[in-house]
């Protein structure tokens, strides 16, 4: 191809040289910029192809979706073995909850969007009323869960497992440790002596001991501390740890996000004669919150990936769930799909969460537009 | 001197539970289901099956007794516990019988104040090793790492084994029985060691089982059983007898499908007929047990044989130690008489 030259002067409507624009001057530039360009694009091309048809073949071709055992995957073809996931897909959803009472699970957590919606997206349509339902959700779904009321059987919490238990102790934990972070990093800046060192005190040990003592406390302890007789659920026991442990780390970030904030603003709302509540409700929060997203998204997610630890006091999580999945006899040793499985829901959900908090700082960031 | 100080605790609130609370039977019958605490999975002992059902040797212990306490093997509730939590659960009273492969011990018998009932399983701690690791005997494993479970008995011998032979090992320390599977698969150990029941249920889960051998040393006893609270002995003795009502059932060749047929006539051996409600047993009405009790027992859940050959045959256990005493095993009941 001849380079066409061009006397000095003014060529408005010139197209842009050939071979530097569309699909072709994207690759020409990015991957074959020079010979060793060239090469390693190469090399890397044969190596995902390798790689690619492995995992593919593995994956989906060669993989057996339905037969009634490992040795009768192993029967139908050489890949993976998604029988353990599709013949227990129940299991690793409700745990052991009744099959005829699952209607109840499902209800409870298609709510639980209706219920977020206003409290996560301002702009929604009639969220006044939306609100009257979040407010009133948590009362329906512990009597659409656990059961006993209004001619509902009553579910032993023994038998909850799987995404279920999951997300009843993820979402307990992220709705009630907010607030009550919230609490803390407030006492933990406040005049008030004897609020501030309780604050300092509760967050300190809490920090301060690791999660996995803590439930051990929940599950063999707290019997003995509370009067006898009084006898709730591990679950909930469970839940309130879960809540002290992820509220302690909250009430850190946020005291950050108030720390942030410029001391003119505080000056600001006392010049304007605002009391404390007034100056916390409306220049401290708004403020301070808006900064710790990412952080309080953070400790959510962590809170939420942690609550596998239940495992080690027995409580059947999805993790649990295939755990127990491999010692039948019939799936013993199918261990990688069934961790890949657990995995993928663990991504698809906390990968959620961090999206939303993605757009949610976007929303917020006014002052930087 | 913490877990000295825990255990007090525990010692104390089970004392203070017994006192004020009505016999365990009348616990169980008021509630119509017998909690019983079990493994969270160990292929042959308890695991659940696809439609989430608890299956397995000792789940089967749960059934019976639930079964000679309140007629219907199907009604227990299952509460999962590890290692570490199974002791407090059943002193925190989350459940009536404790049936997840335990090791009866001195200290657990006596310092943590619980009543072993009897042995339904005689294990012993032995090592599996890949057989490209080229080792014969446990004691030309100097240096190797070894997979262990922590809170069981099984780590204490291990320390006190090697000690005794003065070899030095890398503990790796683990969870449960599906994480050493993982871990000593992947070659992140070269030993894993545990009861020998569990080191043939996790060969059978490889692919090459014939790949990996389990070295010739047993190096503990493990006699494993159901254990319940101190304090009760009404409830121990029902839970020991549901034990030997099984045993004895492989003994005078009593199975589920021939119970009902032996319960309905007069048998030549009179222990049968004292054992199926035909002929009177004295006492067995301080037991709070119905005559058919064992019925029951051996109709809904079967006899030890049957228990045995269901769920640790697939494993290819043998029957060995755990065999009835005329046919050279261990298992030898008091006459029911």
């Amino acid at each position: 191809m001849s380079e066409k030259t061009y006397k000095p002067g003014n060529y408005p409507d010139l197209p842009p040289p050939p071979g530097t624009v569309g699909v072709y001057g994207w690759i020409k530039q990015n991957l074959f910029s020079s010979i060793s360009n060239s090469l390693l694009t190469i090399i890397s091309v044969v190596l995902l192809y390798y790689l690619i048809d492995g995992i593919i073949g593995w994956f989906f071709l060669d993989a057996v979706f339905d037969a009634d055992s490992k040795i009768a995957c192993r029967k139908i073809d050489n890949g993976a073995c998604w029988a353990v996931i599709t013949r227990r897909v129940g299991q690793f959803v409700y745990g052991f909850y009744p099959e005829t009472e699952r209607w109840r699970i499902d209800i409870t957590f298609l709510t639980m969007f209706v219920a977020f919606a206003p409290l996560l997206y301002p702009d929604i349509p009639k969220r006044k009323w939306l609100l009257y339902f979040s407010v009133f959700y948590p009362f329906f779904a512990f009597v659409l869960i656990m059961g006993g009321y209004f001619g509902l059987q009553k579910i032993e919490y023994s038998l909850f497992g799987g995404f279920m238990l999951t997300v009843i102790l993820g979402v307990c934990g992220i709705v009630c440790s907010l607030p009550l972070g919230i609490l803390l990093a407030l006492g933990r800046q406040s005049n008030l002596t004897v609020v501030r060192t309780l604050s300092v005190c509760f967050i300190e040990f809490m920090r301060g001991v690791p999660l996995i003592t803590l439930l051990f406390v929940a599950s063999s302890m707290l019997n003995y501390f509370l009067p006898p007789g009084t006898n709730f659920s591990i679950l909930v026991r469970v839940i309130i740890m879960f809540t002290f442990f992820s509220a302690a780390y909250i009430a850190e970030v946020i005291r950050g996000g108030i720390q942030a904030i410029p001391k003119g603003q505080y000056e600001a709302a006392d010049a304007l004669g605002m009391n404390y509540w007034q100056k916390t409700r409306f220049i401290t929060l708004p403020q301070a919150l808006k900064i710790s997203i990412p952080g309080i998204v953070n400790t959510f997610i962590g809170l939420y990936k942690d609550t596998t630890l239940v495992v080690v006091i027995g409580l059947l999580d999805p993790l649990g769930i295939g755990r127990a999945a491999l010692a039948d006899t019939k799936w013993n040793g199918l261990s990688t799909e069934t961790y890949l499985f657990v995995a993928l829901f663990f991504f698809v959900s906390c990968f959620a969460m961090s999206r939303y908090s993605l757009w949610l700082e976007n929303k917020l960031n006014t002052d930087k537009k | 001197m913490k877990t000295k100080m825990l255990l007090a605790g525990v010692t104390a609130g089970v004392m203070f539970a017994g006192s004020v609370l009505a016999s365990t039977l009348d616990d169980v019958r008021a509630r119509g289901k017998l909690n019983c605490i079990i493994n969270t999975g160990l292929a042959g002992f308890a695991a659940p099956d696809d439609k989430g059902n608890w299956t397995g040797f000792d789940v089967d212990f749960c059934r019976a007794v639930a079964a000679a306490t309140l007629g219907d093997a199907d009604k227990v509730n299952y509460t999962t516990a590890t290692g570490k939590t199974r002791f407090t659960k059943l002193a925190a009273g989350e459940g009536e019988l404790l049936s997840r492969n335990t090791t009866w011990t001195f200290s657990r018998d006596v310092d943590l104040s619980q009543t072993f009932i009897g042995v339904n399983y005689y294990d012993g701690q032995g090592f599996m090793v890949p057989k490209a690791l080229g080792v014969k005997s446990a004691k030309g494993l100097d240096g190797a790492s070894v997979c262990i479970q922590t809170g069981t008995t099984t780590e204490l011998n291990l320390a006190e084994f090697f000690a005794g032979n003065n070899i030095k090992y890398n503990p790796v320390p683990i969870e449960t029985n599906a994480e050493a599977q993982e871990l000593y698969k992947a070659g992140r150990c070269d030993v894993y060691t545990t009861d020998a029941s569990g080191l043939y249920a996790t060969m059978m889960s490889f692919d090459n089982p014939s790949d990996h051998m389990v070295l010739p040393e047993i190096v503990s006893k493990e006699p494993l059983g159901p254990v319940v609270r101190h304090g009760d002995d009404q409830w121990a003795d029902i839970v020991a007898w549901v034990l030997r009502a099984m045993m004895a059932g492989e003994e005078k060749g009593i199975t589920s499908k021939n119970v009902k047929e032996l319960a309905a006539k007069d048998n030549k051996d009179k222990e049968i007929n004292r054992l199926l409600g035909k002929d009177p047993l004295q006492g067995l009405s301080k037991l709070g047990l119905s005559a058919d009790w064992a019925v029951n027992v051996i109709s809904q859940v079967g006899n030890y044989q049957e228990s045995f050959e269901k769920h640790l045959f697939p494993l290819t256990i043998k029957r060995g130690m755990n065999a009835l005493y005329r046919d050279g095993g261990l298992h030898y009941i008091p006459p029911i008489k």
